[in-house]
């Protein structure tokens, strides 16, 4: 028998290339998506359920569908998409309900892989160049996105010492890049001018978006615990990524900076939350040897992933990547999946 | 005949026992980089300008003069440690300036991470060879990548200190730079450093003014009575530099340890101190002149 497998947040980009990729793998038996919007991207296979805020249906659809994997992809780590206290329902209420659901004693999960952030380190200037899985961060967090996250860890570090049957692993990403993942970052390095702060040139390191997913399914498919960066190899400063794509900066002042960047966040020109000024302050740096050891094999550099950024953003203006748009259509999907005049190849088993 | 010959080579040993193959070599990934900043934030390009800029001071104004360079090894990491001193400590830049220029190997400079949140400053130092004092910074470059490592132990203590409290070695911390070296495995070359002390005494200090800038101290230097306020704070004395460079001492402990022992570490921390502080002695008490040597 496969692999049952359900994925939280399958309409963010995370969930829904996930599936993706794991409707290509025959091992995998089953895929259940749950979000609390509809799919973005077109899916053959997975089965969409339709979720609150706060996840509350996760545990009769662990129980119903027994599930022996889940994959949580929905932790919001962008915090210009979601406002405060919605992204604390979605990341700490969500996480608690998941962990309920999948510690429950008659739950047939095994297996957990979680997808958080680098942000839990932070950024300041007392920070070690490269930061190690076991390492702490050096101040406290300031902004409610690091905090979620912060909450989250914790709560799935006492899961995994409560559950020894469930292999718990937390997948900490740097801040990823590539041709078509829209963040923060991306977003500034689309602008005319690219922000940075006077005086500051903060060496950054990117993952590339296809390494997200490959990581995702690597530490899937090798029932890995325990907590893991992804990041890509080196970093690069700030100057030197805006140089690649492109891009002249403009200064904001050192002092004061979330001041100064508040008017044109209002205006929508800029989108900088905290979080983001204190990384192009003083950057970050993880140390990515733990996942390498484990056996996987990145396919790009920071400087690749900033690369792969570059042509995609230059693809797009030209209008080349733009894809049509996918509507998820309930009737359609369950048209194309259960009714009995379509003919569908042999399911692998 | 085909058949034949394979049985031949099937009763050679190796053929029998199937060799490992060597692993292909993984692929390089690409890795389009523009710049040459290396993970520390460090810049050769930036650090042969700094050089360039630097070699005339170097020569002329402080006529840096070295005894026992050939102590410092010409490959493996090492871990060099000297006194510290100087309101804005001339001493850094000279030492590893020398090392660079004379033996032809970078030299990292640890400092307290105060610098990286002074804008452009901090950008700068880093560009130029500094690197944020944390232990595992110091262990990287040491044991993974077997570089020289600069530190003062002393640290602020050292520089904040008054003029008439030269070559007084400050306290060494809690031996921290021990610590690392033997986690590290590296031998630490003790560095004896006369004429900072005077290119840049420090007559004053102001603990108010030290308190609101949230700067580690506030000096008022006899550089900016001579020179200005605005001059001061970059205009150094010319007063000769003599570096003497001491017997590297090696830890007789094997590295990457999780503990090393407590009263070891201080015990070599001490015994560093001490020879430091005798070094200088010995040297002033040779030296005729503060200008000259």
């Amino acid at each position: 028998m496969g692999r049952r497998v359900l994925v939280t947040g399958l309409g963010s980009f995370w969930g829904g290339r996930l599936a993706q990729a794991l409707e290509n793998d025959p091992s995998v038996e089953l895929i259940v998506g749950l979000d609390t919007t509809d799919p973005t991207v077109k899916l053959e296979r997975t089965e969409f359920v339709r979720a609150d805020q706060g996840y509350s249906i996760l545990s009769r659809i662990v129980r119903a569908t027994r599930v022996d994997t889940i994959l949580h992809t929905f932790l919001v780590v962008d915090s210009t998409s979601m406002s405060g206290r919605p992204l604390h329902e979605n990341n700490v209420i969500g996480t608690m309900n998941l962990l309920a659901a999948a510690g429950a004693p008659d739950s047939s999960v095994r297996h957990l892989v979680v997808k958080s952030s680098t942000l839990v380190y932070g950024a300041t200037h007392r920070d070690p160049t490269w930061f190690r899985e076991d390492m702490t961060r050096t101040g406290a967090a300031r902004t409610r996105v690091e905090r979620s996250l912060l909450e989250v860890e914790s709560y799935l570090r006492d899961f995994a010492e409560d559950s020894p049957h469930v292999t718990v692993a937390i997948l900490r990403f740097a801040n990823v890049l590539g041709t078509d993942i829209v963040n923060p970052i991306s977003k500034a390095l689309s602008l005319p001018l690219v922000p940075s702060i006077f005086g500051f040139d903060p060496l950054l390191q990117f993952v590339e978006e296809d390494d997200v997913i490959r990581a995702l399914e690597f530490v899937m498919r090798t029932d890995l615990s325990g907590i893991y960066n992804v990041a890509g190899d080196g970093r690069l400063p700030w100057s030197e990524v805006a140089t690649m794509a492109g891009k002249r900066q403009i200064f904001m002042p050192p002092l004061l900076t979330g001041l100064s960047a508040a008017p044109l966040t209002r205006l929508g020109l800029v989108e900088l939350p905290d979080e983001v000024i204190d990384l192009l302050r003083y950057g970050r740096g993880v140390d990515n040897s733990r996942l390498k050891r484990a056996g996987f094999d990145y396919r790009f550099t920071s400087a690749g992933a900033v690369d792969s950024f570059r042509k995609g953003y230059r693809l797009r203006k030209i209008g080349v990547l733009d894809h049509p748009q996918y509507k998820y259509e309930r009737d359609v999907e369950t048209f194309f999946r259960q009714s009995p005049a379509v003919i569908r190849p042999e399911r692998l088993s | 005949m085909p058949g034949g010959r394979s049985l031949g080579e099937a009763n050679r040993s190796r053929a029998l026992v199937p060799l490992p193959k060597p692993a292909p070599d993984p692929e390089p990934l690409a890795d389009p980089r523009l710049g040459d900043v290396d993970e520390w934030g460090r810049s050769e390009r930036m650090r042969a300008i700094a050089r360039r800029l630097y070699d005339p001071i170097y020569r002329h104004w402080f006529r840096a003069e070295w005894d026992g360079l050939d102590k410092i090894p010409l490959e493996g990491g090492a871990l060099l440690v000297a006194n510290h001193a100087g309101a804005i400590p001339s001493d850094a830049p000279t030492i590893m300036h020398g090392v660079e220029t004379e033996l032809g190997r970078p030299v990292y400079g640890l400092a307290d991470y105060l610098f990286r949140a002074i804008p452009v400053v901090g950008t700068m130092w880093a560009r130029t060879g500094g690197v944020p004092a944390h232990p595992d910074n110091a262990y990287r470059l040491l044991r993974q990548q077997r570089q020289l490592v600069l530190v003062f132990p002393e640290g602020t203590r050292g520089t904040g200190k008054l003029f008439k409290d030269r070559y007084q070695l400050r306290r060494f911390g809690r031996g921290g730079f021990v610590e690392i070296a033997m986690r590290a495995g590296v031998p630490i070359v003790p560095i004896a450093v006369v004429g900072a002390e005077e290119a840049m005494p420090t007559l004053w200090k102001s603990p108010t003014a030290a308190k609101l800038t949230r700067l580690p101290y506030f000096p008022l230097t006899a550089n900016m009575l001579a020179f200005g306020p605005l001059l001061g704070p970059f205009v150094y004395f010319p007063a000769k530099f003599k570096l003497k460079v001491l017997d590297p001492v090696t830890m007789d402990v094997a590295p990457d340890q999780d503990r090393y022992s407590r009263s070891h570490i201080m015990d070599v921390s001490e015994g560093i101190r001490q020879s430091l502080q005798e070094a200088l002695l010995g040297m002033l008490a040779d030296r005729s002149s503060v200008w000259f040597g």
